[in-house]
């Protein structure tokens, strides 16, 4: 029997997509468990018997301060080199809505040159509200590991107050796409670069997702955990959903990519 | 010392926030405004703090390097010019602050340790050629409430809370008083007794010879109050001249005993009913109102309200896992005048926003979905708007029934105790005045969803070890309220000065009645405490033993080792004086609309598309996040351009199971105008149709009922809640529904002038339905050209309180009625379709009639439909304005492929159903009347009005 890829979906105070995460892991035939970030770090040492570390969506400390900033203070301070080292012996990643937000704070997203400075930021959407709506996006670079089996337009759900990308300066968008550290954008319905609502809540040249040099840390805004089954889609009772556009698919990739990278 | 450190977004950046308040301004009238910037300051306090800690601090931790700009000990200003004006506003002492809580946890976990509080404000760079009072006009209506907050003129200022003395046992002199003195005692200490139930009072004390302490008395007014024990709905009412013993039983719940059904696991008596679902899982469904505290302080009013009903679900049996959250709200409409409001009114406006954004952040925070919900606007909501939130949960069925045992620790747990919301429950019980916002401050609260989510997480996790006996939450009454109900069979000691404080300075009875919010009641077998210890450090929640359940029969009050209140249960909890109340319901007659001929239909159909009650409320919708937990199988939201309305929501509660539940509700405050009792029987089938329509199963469906009501001391008011009640009575048995729990909120009335002013009698019907397989299900978007129209139903001049009406300011007597056997025929038979997969879109009719019903469908599908209005089954012969907009009830319009016309018709046999056109592949409206063309209009022009309706 190969074994199984296994996950860890890290929780806080107010972190509130950890089941459906879960689920969605466990149904592209992983094992996963949710916990605190106590129970992976430090004393513990459980790390070493994971392969996929996911932040999952909710309300880190109830966003208070800003979108993910108190969570990544605490990562930050006390296991940022556990989980850099981590991430450099080839294992993924991945943050989801507040689990991008916070992989953009702490830097870890898009460390540009290896640097973990904060160089982008999620700021409140143009509307100035939450808002939840299905989203298309467009994959831009293959250079992510966690999109391989996607293909045209993906479609899956936003649901977020602070999701406006910025960058520090234009220097570093430059570099963002040079490098295809963008992963996804948000289009319309027929793959242009729309404004609202196509682009829900103003992000900088639509961007919705990026990854980091090594393409196994990726943080998105949309919630491929919310895109799992057909009938998470607002019109499966319209037209046939297909795989390829599924936010599954990204969560299976991450899973075969552990199988075929490291367990076999 | 006190460092202040001051956060915004960079000058070269839009500022959303304040970009939002500006629109707000403009509202209230007042233009010249040409930039607003929101500044957050933090007021760090430390004996010492040097300079590059500050510095640190401000830079790293509470300031964003890409987006923001900080500055240290100084203001931020964005301008420069004599037309800037700064304002700067703080909570007041003891007022929640979640921000500041979690930034001084933060900077103590990260080695600033020698911080000793934090204080968050919120500070507003006004800039514009505006004067003083235009300044003083915005704070006041929109920047803050004087509950909660206070304007800082000068900042420097700080608010510190007043150390109060803690204990002084004092006893109530209320032995040998006369009637007017007992009046005046229960007055003065907010007590909300009435006389004859401070005399029971006094002859209980005076056969034990001795005087209440100030707790006994508290006590026993948080017990009886309407809130908890809902005198008036289980009192004695003579109604027209005949008594009713108590009208709760002989309407309500006798429904349920008469339908009997088997899959009624908890009815009426936890904080939720309780349904079976599969083998081994039961649904739980409690909808709150949250009508009072929401007029004084929207935000935090919905907030809490939300939060109040997910603890009510945490508290059904052992502890149901909330799933989703149901909200309906009524409002004054939202273009009233604001120079025409009494003073200690808030702009309907400002209370829709701050209502919304209060079930937002709290639903959204804890991660559970608001799946269904609807707005009602009128301007009887004026001054007492309407929060009805709801919530449903997932139970293991083993889960389903609790009860302490004797020897069992009291622990409360999750948020601490402090003076908030105090006399709340009694407060909820009476009315509102101009002068309400001013005095009735500490019944307000703002709420901390992310303790809330805390608590439940550990809750759950406590519940599948099996270590507690009960649970219930505390809501209204706080402790007393809580700990007296569960304890009410066994007896209980409590020992006060173990309650966690959110601060120094309360006394003890304050301690016991507080309703500060997130706050669980368990009993926990003494071997269990620690692990539940290491369950609550782990999740990081406060809690605390503070006494234990034992077989005395009496509730034993302690504060430092010294009694300070002794009650029998008996007493407390059986022994309150029924009231006994008058009566009379007899109908009125309104004056009957005589409606000109020529009757611009067009004109017609797009004006009930706009009005705000019909109109989409996408705007609301999408603030809420209605897919977390990743449940959701129907959206609020259909259609191809995910814009057209849903019936309800569907949800897919199991992973591995395609068994789902459906949420709708029916609410129609208009009807009750004419009669209560057809407003009872139209809002139960409405939510019964809603029901069907998403796929829900009419005989595996129960109803929930909420009452919002105004005076009931007035003997006519009364009279509508006795013919409601009789209305749900008959309509639910009719149907097979059984009610499992409800809710009435009395006494919704504003004393304007010395005049109460009630609101409408105001009844909805929430509906939980089991849909065997969510993948069959339907929704409302029509799917393609070509496919048949039906309407199923009888339609008939029943345009009495219609919207259409509404149109004319005219209310007439035509009441839709119900044919109770034809309705229960016609949603069985429409089920009966749906599972036979014949059926490709589906809508109910209600308000506006068939014509909105139509108008959606087209909607959602962005396809045009071809009518033939002289095919509609109708009682009578009707003109073309009623067939349109009659809101008969019992009718569901169809979209059916050709191919299953046969297929159709048969299944449907039985009840009236007529083919009424086509669904065409040009985008329009298109209704006749036998040759003659009567609306013709292109459905971009009838989303665009429809999506216009209410102003954001």
């Amino acid at each position: 029997m190969v074994s199984k890829a296994k996950v860890f979906v890290m929780k806080s105070a107010g972190t509130n997509c950890d089941e459906e995460t879960r689920t969605a892991f466990e149904l592209a035939g992983a094992l996963a468990t949710i916990g605190f970030a106590e129970e992976l770090f430090g004393k513990a040492q459980n790390i070493s018997r994971y392969h996929i570390i996911v932040f999952p969506g909710g309300f880190s400390y109830g966003d208070d301060i800003a979108a993910g900033k108190v969570w990544a203070t605490e990562i930050k301070h006390f296991f940022h080199e556990e989980l850099q080292k981590f991430i450099s012996q080839g294992n993924l990643v991945l943050g989801i809505c507040n689990g991008f937000q916070v992989l953009v704070k702490l830097g870890l997203l898009p460390s540009l040159d290896g640097t973990t400075e904060q160089t982008v930021s999620l700021t409140f959407n143009d509307s100035a509200r939450y808002e939840d709506r299905w989203v298309h996006l467009r994959k831009c670079s293959n250079k992510s590991v966690f999109i391989n089996d996607t293909d045209g337009l993906l479609y899956m759900p936003i649901a977020h107050a602070e999701g406006k990308f910025i960058v520090k300066n234009q220097k570093v968008l430059n570099k963002l796409f040079k490098n295809n550290q963008v992963i996804f954008q948000y289009t319309d319905r027929n793959d242009r670069l729309a404004g609202y609502p196509a682009n829900p809540n103003g992000s900088l040249k639509n961007i919705a997702g990026i990854c980091d040099p090594t393409g196994r840390v990726l943080g998105m805004m949309p919630h491929p955990e919310r895109a799992v089954v057909r009938t998470h889609y607002p019109n499966w009772r319209r037209h046939t959903i297909k795989p390829s556009i599924m936010g599954m698919t990204i969560i299976q990739n991450c899973v075969n990519y552990i199988k075929k990278s490291l367990l076999s | 010392m006190n460092h202040r450190i001051e956060v915004s977004t960079k000058p070269s950046l839009t500022d959303p926030i304040g970009e939002e308040i500006k629109k707000d301004i403009q509202y209230l009238g007042i233009n010249r405004i040409e930039n607003i910037r929101f500044i957050r300051v933090f007021i760090l306090n430390a004996k010492t703090l040097g300079k590059a800690a500050l510095n640190h601090i401000a830079q790293n931790i509470l300031s964003d390097p890409v987006s923001d700009i900080y500055q240290l000990e100084h203001h931020i200003f964005f301008s420069t010019r004599s037309t800037s004006s700064p304002v700067e506003i703080a909570f007041l002492p003891g007022v929640m602050d979640p921000v500041a809580l979690t930034t001084h946890k933060l900077l103590k976990k990260v080695g600033y340790e020698e911080i000793a509080s934090v204080q968050t404000r919120n500070r507003y760079e006004i800039i514009g050629n505006i004067s003083k009072r235009e300044i003083e006009f915005i704070v006041k209506k929109l920047l803050m409430n004087s509950l909660i907050q206070v304007w800082l003129k000068d900042e420097r200022k700080m608010y510190i809370r007043r150390r109060q003395s803690t204990l002084r046992k004092r006893t109530v002199k209320i032995l040998k008083k006369s009637n007017s003195e007992l009046i005046a005692i229960s007055n003065n200490g907010f007590l909300s007794l009435n006389l004859e139930e401070m005399k029971h009072i006094q002859a209980y004390f005076a056969l034990r010879k001795k005087n209440p302490t100030d707790i006994e008395l508290e006590t026993i007014a948080q017990t009886w109050s309407e809130h908890c024990v809902h005198k008036t709905f289980k009192g004695a009412i003579t109604y027209n001249g005949m008594l009713i013993d108590n009208l709760l039983k002989s309407t309500i719940v006798k429904a349920t005993e008469v339908i009997n059904k088997d899959y009624c696991i908890s009815v009426f008596k936890d904080n939720a009913g309780i349904i079976q679902f599969t083998k081994e899982y039961g649904i739980t469904f409690k909808v709150e109102t949250h009508n009072h505290p929401s007029a004084l302080e929207p935000y935090g009013g919905a907030g809490t309200g939300i939060g109040g009903v997910i603890r009510d679900t945490l508290g059904t049996g052992l502890g149901a896992k909330p799933i989703a959250n149901t909200d309906i709200f009524c409002f004054g409409l939202s273009h009233f005048p604001i120079k025409n409001l009494p003073s200690g009114v808030m702009h309907p406006k400002r209370i829709f926003k701050g209502v919304i954004a209060g079930v937002r952040d709290y639903g959204n925070r804890m991660g559970i979905p608001t799946v269904n919900g609807t707005i009602i606007f009128d301007n009887t909501y004026l001054y007492n708007p309407v929060v009805y939130c709801g919530s449903i949960g997932i139970i293991p069925l083993k889960y389903s029934h609790k009860s302490p045992k004797s020897d069992d620790t009291i622990v409360v747990c999750g948020g601490k105790t402090g003076k908030d919301g105090i006399h709340g429950v009694t407060f909820a019980s009476k009315e509102l005045s101009e002068s309400s916002e001013a005095s009735s401050s500490g019944a307000v609260q703002i709420g901390n969803p992310i303790t809330e989510k805390k608590l439940l997480d550990a809750l759950m996790e406590a519940r599948d070890e099996e270590l507690y006996h009960a649970i219930t939450d505390c809501g209204g009454g706080g402790l007393s309220s809580a700990i007296g109900e569960m304890g009410q069979d066994l007896g209980v000691t409590v020992h006060l000065e173990k309650v966690p404080l959110k601060y120094a300075g309360l006394r003890y009875d304050e301690i016991w009645i507080s309703e500060s919010q997130e706050r669980m009641i368990i009993a926990v077998p003494k071997n269990n405490l620690k692990r539940m210890e290491e369950i609550f450090k782990k999740h990081n929640v406060d809690y605390a033993a503070i006494g234990t359940f034992e077989k005395t029969g009496n509730l034993e009050l302690f504060y430092k080792k010294k009694r300070v209140g002794i009650l029998d249960m008996d007493f407390l909890h059986n022994k309150y004086p029924q009231p006994r109340k008058n009566a009379c319901w007899k109908r009125k007659h309104f004056v009957e609309p005589v409606l000109q001929k020529n009757i611009d239909l067009e004109h017609i159909i797009l004006r009930l598309l706009s009005c705000p009650t019909i109109a989409s409320k996408e705007v609301v919708i999408r603030q809420y996040d209605h897919e977390v937990q990743g449940m959701s199988s129907l959206k609020p939201l259909v259609g191809t351009e995910n814009d057209g309305p849903s019936d309800g929501a569907v949800l897919r509660p199991l992973t591995n199971s395609k068994r789902g539940i459906v949420i709708t509700n029916g609410i129609n405050p208009f009807y009750g105008k004419i009669d209560p009792y057809w407003m009872a029987a139209a809002c139960i089938e409405e939510a019964m149709r809603n029901a069907v329509s998403c796929g829900g199963n009419p005989d595996k469906s129960a109803i929930l009922d909420n009452f919002s009501w105004g005076d009931v001391s007035n003997p006519q008011i009364l009279g509508e809640l006795v013919r409601a009640s009789q209305g749900c009575r008959d309509t639910a048995i009719a149907l097979h529904v059984p009610f499992i729990s409800g809710k009435d909120s009395l006494n919704n009335t504003f004393s304007l002038h010395g005049k109460k002013k009630s609101i409408l009698s105001t009844l909805l019907i929430s509906c939980i339905s089991i849909c065997d397989d969510v993948t069959k299900t339907i929704s409302t978007d029509l799917k393609k050209a070509g496919n048949l129209i039906y309407l199923i139903g009888i339609t008939k001049r029943e345009l009495g309180a219609s919207h259409y009406y509404k149109l004319y300011n005219r209310i007439g007597n035509s009441v839709p009625c119900l044919d109770l056997k034809r309705s229960r025929r016609t949603l069985k038979k429409v089920y009966r379709s749906l599972k036979r997969n014949v059926i490709k879109a589906i809508h109910d009719c209600s308000e506006g009639g068939l014509s909105i019903t139509l108008a959606e469908m087209a909607i959602g599908g962005r396809l045009g439909m071809e009518i033939h209005l002289e095919k509609v089954i109708s009682e009578g012969k009707l003109r073309n304005d009623e067939l349109l907009f009659s809101e008969s009830n019992s009718r569901f319009v169809v979209e059916i492929p050709p191919q299953k016309k046969e297929l159709f018709e048969h299944l449907t046999d039985g009840v009236p159903y007529a083919h009424i056109g086509k669904v065409i592949k040009e985008g329009t409206l298109i209704i006749n009347r036998k040759k003659r063309k009567l609306v013709k209009l292109s459905i971009e022009h009838i989303a665009t009005t429809w999506k216009k309706g209410i102003a954001w």
